[in-house]
Order: structure tokens, then sequence, then C-alpha cells
């Protein structure tokens, strides 16, 4: 019985958390954010260098073979550094491929997403807050799919697309392929770039045990995204800390103020004891399956709505600054919209627990 | 991670139900008062090795080695058999570890015993009607004559202060000494003449909290914890524990369950509340929030266990506001989901209880006591002063007095 990290794990975020301050610092992000491609090759090739791309591959393909709590370690971490960058995408395709893929789609397709040859996304969001498999609507005639996903992250840059079909299947795409057109849509958080992809007739390896299995690439996105709002929240406590001390006003720093202490304060009592709520997660989805998928809505929920609050003070929090395009909370604040609307608001999954705890 | 339980706790949990299988009593014990119920079986918890394990067996405790897995399967167990475990009196939760810590040998013998087997009852003794969040500018007055402590002065909101037997607490004896280093903590008998104790009625209309009024009380000079001057540091010890005793995740669990049974039985539009869309989303947000503090709770539970507790020194900090505003959205959700009925009054069966039922009336009285806790044992406004000022390295708030 122990409820905490391995030495192991603790390395690894340290380890991503140094490079992450060496090399993406507020200055850097900057830079990317402005440019807004959400993309670095630098960044990404030594992420995939550290083995972040096949964490989760089993080792007899080039992973890691680790878990999903390890993952959304790194997520936590990626998040705290607003980092940009096809990771969640990524991930959660490879991720996919190992739940649905039979024995030899996963061995024609995981070795060159653990070596980074490959960069794979998720094209599973439709429009009109269609997300759950359940809801899917892009159609397979054979191996060939028709139709349209609306929210597609770094889908330029990508090489691979793991698209959900109707039914709740699961499809593994080349993005070179036939029949598919690229729509860049205006997103709103500039380290993750979003786009609207069409497939016609589009030639598709169908995941062979997609059936019901889908769902559970849900689920891990959800505590992906949660693990990396997590991370972001904490960093906005930080600048808020920072920006408290430093800002002077009649005469004294206004962390001296009540209001703004406790405004710190509160933030900080809602955001920090949720760590272990997405750790639990994590760990549940590998080792308690049979209430992983309610505990995931939960978490996603509860996590992006009280970061999403905790962003929204922390603007108020830096006054007329805060509101600025220059001022650089609005980096993580974009960032957790990204997060609480993607795969699912907190209304949705929240009605979703309800649905699943038999309410 | 590993939230398995090893072959030798498997077998210790399995021990314990076994042991528990023996509550309720049966047979012409069943048949004495609930009180002595509880007496008996919490004495063979004891020899059992389940009960007051942290306490020396020569002061009434079983004096286990620590484990903290076993302390929380005997948690666990004993909750759901609802069978009678550590009192979490003031006098066992708060006193008995304080003297522990600091008391001398006479006094641990004396006090520790007839605490621990509830023969003897205590209140604490530490707001004053001018000293609240500000407890050490408290001016209750010991003085010392010959081999006595002279007390006079007053005291506030002394919970359960008409059952008790002793007082422990704060009182200024070093009148020229800076704030903090002139008080000293004293045992006092509420017998002693000179001690009087007034009931004050609550908004919920019970009587729980009182005022003490000391005029020339005199106690025996031994009756100090610690040196005189230390008052101050040996109560944060309580304070330690009184946060703890509160923080409780297995009572906010418990509550979310009795909310789930009342948005169930309750109706809306002719329809179980919970069948309705806007309540879904409120109890789903609420289940959050009690989630949120049970997984806190075992992170922070291992981080002591692996002595790592500095790793969770801010969750640990946020515990009691925590609680103390999820039980509280536990009570407004319950209050709307009663609609209606909440202008009614609260029985006297329901104040008997403490409203732990899950009766309207019961709810209303819950409802009312959720208050309690933003403000007892250090008030929310203060703890979120303590978050930012030792959790977040914030400036410590202006002060005219020192």
């Amino acid at each position: 019985m122990d409820f905490g990290l391995s030495e192991e794990q603790d390395m690894l975020q340290e380890t991503i958390r140094g490079f992450a301050q060496n090399e993406c610092p507020t200055t850097r992000l900057r830079e990317l954010f402005d440019a807004g491609e959400g993309h670095d090759p630098k960044l990404w090739e030594a992420l995939v260098e550290m083995g972040v791309a096949g964490l989760t591959v089993p080792e007899e393909f080039g992973g890691a073979g680790m878990e999903l709590l390890d993952l959304a370690l790194v997520a936590e971490v990626l998040g705290e550094a607003a980092m940009p960058g096809p990771f969640l995408g990524h991930a959660l395709a490879t991720l996919g491929v190992q739940i649905c893929g039979d024995a030899g789609q996963q061995k024609a397709i995981l070795p060159a997403l653990a070596s980074g040859e490959h960069i794979a996304t998720l094209a599973i969001q439709e429009g009109e807050n269609v997300f759950a498999p359940g809801d899917w609507t892009v159609k397979a005639e054979g191996d060939r799919i028709s139709g349209k996903k609306a929210i597609v992250s770094h889908a330029s840059l990508a090489d691979c697309f793991l698209v959900g079909l109707a039914g709740g299947k699961l499809a593994w795409v080349d993005t070179k392929a036939d029949g598919i057109t690229i729509e860049d849509a205006n997103g709103i958080d500039r380290t993750r770039p979003i786009s609207t992809v069409t497939f016609d007739g589009t030639p598709a390896e169908i995941l062979a045990d997609s059936d019901g299995n889908a769902a559970r690439l849900n689920e891990a996105a959800a505590i992906l995204l949660a693990a990396d709002t997590f991370g972001a929240a904490t960093k906005l406590i930080d600048l808020n800390v920072a920006y408290a001390l430093s800002r002077e006003q009649f005469g004294q720093p206004i962390a001296q103020f009540q209001a703004i202490k406790h405004t710190i304060a509160r933030m900080g009592t809602d955001i920090e004891p949720a760590r272990a709520l997405f750790w639990f997660a994590a760990h549940a989805f590998d080792h308690l399956q049979d209430e992983s998928e309610r505990t995931a809505s939960v978490v996603k929920a509860h996590i992006t709505d009280r970061a999403m609050h905790a962003a929204r003070e922390s603007v108020e929090l830096h006054g007329g600054y805060g509101f600025t395009w220059e001022c650089e909370v609005q980096m993580w604040f974009k960032r957790i919209m990204f997060n609480r609307s993607f795969l699912g608001t907190p209304e949705q999954h929240r009605e979703r627990a309800a649905q699943l705890g038999g309410w | 991670m590993d939230l398995e339980y090893s072959e030798e706790h498997v077998q210790f949990r399995a021990t314990v139900k076994e042991f528990l299988k023996g509550w309720p009593l049966t047979g012409a014990e069943a048949e004495l008062p609930i009180e002595e119920q509880e007496r008996i079986f919490r004495k063979r918890g004891i020899v059992e090795g389940y009960v007051y394990r942290a306490v020396p067996k020569q002061y009434g405790g079983s004096e286990q080695p620590h484990d903290a897995i076993k302390d929380q399967i005997i948690r666990e167990e004993f909750y759901l058999a609802k069978a009678p475990r550590d009192l979490s009196s003031q006098g066992a939760g708060l006193l008995v570890p304080t003297l522990l810590e600091y008391g001398n040998e006479e006094q641990k013998a004396k006090y520790i015993p007839p605490t621990l087997a509830g023969e003897q009852n205590w209140c604490q003794g530490y707001s004053e009607p001018g000293s609240g969040s500000d407890l050490a500018s408290l001016q209750c007055q010991a003085r010392l004559e010959g081999d006595e402590w002279v007390i006079n002065g007053q005291k506030i909101w002394t919970s359960s202060a008409q059952r008790a037997h002793m007082m422990f607490g704060l009182f200024r004896t070093e009148p020229d000494a800076k704030k903090h280093a002139g008080i000293s903590y004293l045992l006092i008998p509420m017998d002693t003449p000179g001690v009087e104790v007034r009931p004050l009625r609550e908004m919920s209309g019970g009587y729980e909290f009182n005022e003490v009024f000391f005029t020339d009380a005199r106690i025996p000079a031994a009756n100090i914890v610690a040196e005189r001057g230390q008052g101050w540091q040996v109560s944060r010890a309580t304070l330690v524990h009184e946060r703890n005793l509160i923080g409780n995740p297995f009572m906010m669990r418990e509550a979310f369950r009795d909310l789930l049974e009342l948005a169930k039985a309750r109706k809306k539009n002719g329809r179980p509340a919970i069948e309705d869309a806007g309540v879904r989303q409120r109890l789903a947000e609420i289940e959050g929030y009690v989630r949120t503090s049970e997984t806190s709770n075992m992170m922070q539970f291992t981080a002591g266990n692996r002595g790592e507790m500095a790793k969770t020194m801010r969750p640990m900090m946020m515990n009691k506001v925590f609680s103390t505003d999820t039980m509280q959205r536990i009570m407004k959700c319950a209050y709307d989901l009663i609609g209606g009925d909440g202008v009614y009054g609260p029985n006297d069966a329901d104040l008997d209880t403490w409203g732990r039922t899950t009766t309207s009336r019961g709810w209303i009285l819950q409802y009312m006591f959720s208050m309690g806790p933003a403000i007892a044992g250090g008030a929310s406004n203060i703890q979120l002063n303590i978050i930012g000022e030792r959790g977040y390295g914030l400036p410590r708030d202006l002060r005219k007095t020192s």
C-alpha cells in the first residue's frame, strides 16, 4: 500500500523539468507562441531522445514499457512549461494503437512511433460536441474512410492520424494518403495548433480490437489533459506569487494585502491537493479498470474547471497588465482553455460520471 | 505506486474483521447502557492492540509498534463496523498527545488512563472575549502564590465545559514577558471553588459551548505542563492534533453518500431530484472535491509513512480549509434539495444526535453546524493567511502588537 511516486518517476519529472527550464524558458516560449506554429523540432527531438515518444510502448517495439501514470507525469511538466509540440496527440494516438491494434498492427506501427521517426496525432473530436466513440460519424467502406474531424492538433506536422470511426472503431491513416484535406483553424492555444481534416475515400488500416476499447482512449485523453492542466495551474500560482511580491502599490508589495494573499491561498487550495487526483486516475487506468472510466471523467471535470477558475483569477490579480498580450499569464490561460474544452467539457464529463454512477 | 496490500496486511485485516464480529455486543452485555458497552468493547480493542496504539501500556494504551498501514486498516474496519475505537474527545484527541509530548511522569500517570477510559472529560480553555484569532493576546491571569496558582479572568466558546471534569488551557502567568512568552499551559479541576460555567445558547438552539469565569480559583502549583512561559509552544502541538481531527475524509465520504440518498429520495418537478440535470451536475462537482480530499489524504499518508512529510507540507496545511469548504458544499446542496421544508426548525431529537440523521430536519441542523469548522480551531481566514505565508512565502500581515 503505497500512494506515491517511485524514485524513477521523480527523476523522470526532474529530468524533463530541467530540460524545459533550460530549453523552453518563458522567453523562448513567447517566441514560439507568437510564431503560432506550436512546434519546435529541436524541443520535440530532445523529448524523443529522452524516450518520451515511446514511453508506454512495450520494450519489444522500442519503447520504455511504462504506464499511463508515467505519461501523465510528463504531461504535468509539459503543462507547467506550456511547451509547444505534438506530445499530446502523439502519446494518445500511440496508446490507441496499443489498446486497439492487434499484434501484427502493433508490430507494424509502434516502432516508428517510439523512435520518433513518425509523429502521430489524434483525429477523434468532431463538431457539435461529438467526442465519444459512440457518436463518431466518419464512415468506413472496406479499407477506405470518408468524413470530417473538426479538431485535430498538429495535423500538418503529423505523419499519421488515429481516426475515430462510426461504430466506435479506430483507423490508422497515413497523412499523405489520397483524399485528405487539411484546413488550418484559428486555435485559441498557440502551443497546440488545430485543423479540420476531411477524408474522402482515404485508404486506412482499421485497428482490429477497436470494439468497445476505443472508450479507453478517451479515458486516457481525459487523464493526460487533466495532468497537463494541473501543471499549467501550478505554474500560474508561481507567476501570481512572483508578481504579488514584486508589484508595489500604496508603498508596499501587493502580496501584503490579504485580498491578494487569500486569492493565492484559495487558488492553491483548489489546485495543490488535486495532484493526488490525477495520480489516482492515471494509476486506476492501468490497475483499477472497473472504476477507471468514471474516475477519469470526474477528474478531468474537476481539474480543468478549477484550473480555469484559477486562470481567470490570475489575470485579475495581474491587473491591467494581466489583460495584455504581453503578460505571460495568457499563455497558460489559453492552454487551460484548450484542455478544458477538448474531448469533453466539465459539464459533459460530469453528466457522464452521473450516468456511470447509476444516478 | 501500489495500492495492493502486502500478505501481512491482508492477514491483519482479516484478523481485525474477525475481532469486529464481536460488535455489537450480544446476550446480557447488550442490555447494558450504550456507554458501558462501548467501554467494554474498547477495552477488548486495547487488549488486541487495535485501540490507542501510540499510547504506552502503562498509561492505558496498547503500545504497538508504529505501522501506519495497520492504523489505516483499523480505522477503516472499525468505521465500517461502527465499532467504538479511540475516543475522539478533546481529552483523548488533544490533551493526551500533548501530555505524551510535554507532560511529566506524574501527569501522564494521573491523567492519561482515566481520560482514555472515558472516565475523565476535558474541555479546552483557549479563547477569551478579547482573544480569538489573536489568541496569544489572552489576558486570563494565573498568579503563583506559595504552592498554588490563583486564577482570575474569563474563557469563552468552551465546548462541553458543562460536562468536563478538567480543563486544559492557556493563562498569562508572566505579565511582564513578551506576548507569547508570558503564557503557561495549566490543568484545572472544574470543581475548584471560584470556577463558574455559564452556558451559551447557539443559533442551532442547543447548548454546547460556554463561558467559564475564574474568581480567585486556586489550583496546585504542580498543575502546569512544561515550564512557565512555554504554554504557547505546548499549545501548538494541540492545535496540530485539533486540525487533524477536523480534516477527516471519511466524514466527507459519508456525508456525500447521505447526500446522494437525499437526492434520490427528494422530488424535483415530480421526479426524483437525482434525475434533474442541474442536480446531477452539482453532485458530480461535489464528488470532485470529495475525491480530491480522499486521494490527497492517501498521498499525505504515504509521504508520512515514507518519512517524506516535507513533500506534502502544502496539501497538509490546506486540509482544514479544504474539508471545511467541501462539507459546506455538501450541506448547502442538501439544504437546496430540501426545498420548502427548509423553513422548519430542528427537533430536540435531532439536536441530541447533532443532526446526524438523514431526516430533513437533521440536514437543517447540519446546514448550520457546517459553519462551525470555518470558525473553530483556527478560522478559515487565518488558515488562508498561514497557507499564503508559510505555504507560498508571502509576507506576514502587518501587526500592531507583538
